[in-house]
């Protein structure tokens, strides 16, 4: 028994639970279920998917009332139910489990999500080197997917729409926390911000949810530590956001 | 013509006093035991500054069963303080690096609590030791 929150904004004036009773085997996932729901049972039922494997980050949803994917939950840990489905917390229903990502994409996109090097390399100079420490200091924050289950995991976010949020911030320390980068002080200019890494009460759910150990938690705190230093630094005349990552010895 | 007309959820008023929200809700709510513990102390400097008379009726308030009760109430919120903040710990820092590996961070938290512990033991031996 699967009980998904639906939403049909021609006709409900609000969310409804709709109960469906599914054939259930030992290694169907959440999303299997739900997908069995669409193809034999109620074929008007919406909700996001694509890869079925955890890549693609398009099946996040609530999940017995923790955010998860629903291609990486198992129906078996529900049974016999009845299991509650309902969209990502947090964020607008547009339709049944399908939210309104527009928000988180302009956060992304806010961010300066690429490198950008001080000073260009022509091709025939090579790469642009780094040893494996310099890349273990970011390498977890760039393996995000964007499912944003950890805005969902967010009680800030649930209250301040306009935090930046872990997910983006984990991508902003992606990239100041590259060697190659040098484009800090535009960034920290965000984090700086009310709407930035201040708005996080180090809550830590947005880590335990994460399907891919981004660890969130720790790039949002590593940059409150960071604008902090910012902040004193400037009494002693360096510029804001010129600081550690660079300092490291390059290769 | 679009039918669009997202809908946003009302935000639970009481999200911290359920799971998974309960471990933070406790570290912050027992940083009040901390505040507490630390204006007794200060009480107890300002009272000292004062005179005999002052440090005296301060440590007859130590002595009272209040004030036992207080600290027993106090010494529970720390030890709570202490499990939950360094729980949290590895995540409010850069990441430690040995050589040219990152440390685990479940040892950050581990290295906390043991000295944490440690502190207590050998601040409890010291009291013990000095006692008249």
């Amino acid at each position: 028994m699967i009980q998904v929150l639906r939403y049909r904004p021609e006709t409900d004036r609000e969310p409804v639970r709709q109960a469906y009773r599914v054939p259930f085997t030992d290694d169907m996932s959440v999303l299997q279920g739900l997908q069995y729901i669409k193809d034999h049972l109620d074929g008007t039922l919406s909700f996001r998917w694509s890869c079925r494997m955890a890549i693609c980050g398009s099946c996040g949803m609530m999940i017995g009332g923790a955010p998860k994917l629903a291609c990486m939950t198992t129906l078996r840990e529900f049974y016999p139910g009845p299991l509650i489905v309902e969209p990502l917390a947090h964020f607008p229903i547009e339709r049944d489990l399908v939210v309104t990502v527009g928000g988180f994409i302009k956060k992304i996109e806010s961010i300066y999500p690429y490198l950008i090097p001080k000073t260009l390399r022509r091709l025939d100079e090579g790469e642009y080197l780094q040893t494996p420490l310099q890349l273990a200091r970011y390498e977890t924050f760039s393996d995000c997917i964007n499912c944003m289950l950890c805005y969902a995991a967010c009680p800030q976010f649930g209250e301040n729409p306009d935090f930046i949020g872990p997910g983006a911030m984990a991508l902003l320390q992606r990239y100041n926390g590259d060697s190659r980068d040098d484009a800090q002080e535009k960034r920290m200019a965000l984090v700086h911000t009310d709407n930035g890494a201040w708005s996080c009460t180090a809550v830590g759910y947005c880590s335990e949810v994460c399907p891919k150990q981004v660890d969130p938690a720790n790039a949002v705190n590593q940059n409150k530590t960071r604008s902090a230093l910012d902040y004193f630094l400037r009494f002693l005349g360096r510029p804001r956001g010129s600081g550690s990552a660079q300092s490291e010895a390059k290769p | 013509m679009s039918s669009a007309r997202p809908y946003l959820r009302p935000v639970e008023p009481l999200w911290w006093a359920h799971p998974p929200y309960l471990a933070y809700t406790l570290r912050e709510a027992t940083g009040l035991a901390v505040a507490g513990y630390a204006l007794v102390l200060l009480a107890g400097l300002i009272s000292l500054a004062r005179g005999g008379a002052a440090y005296e009726a301060w440590l007859n308030f130590l002595k009272s069963p209040w004030s036992l009760a207080l600290h027993l109430l106090f010494l529970i919120g720390m030890i709570a303080h202490v499990w939950t903040w360094f729980q949290i710990m590895p995540k409010t820092m850069p990441r430690l690096a040995i050589g040219s590996r990152i440390l685990p961070q479940r040892w950050i938290t581990i290295a906390g609590l043991a000295v944490a512990a440690a502190s207590f033991i050998i601040i409890l031996l010291v009291a013990v030791w000095m006692q008249p």
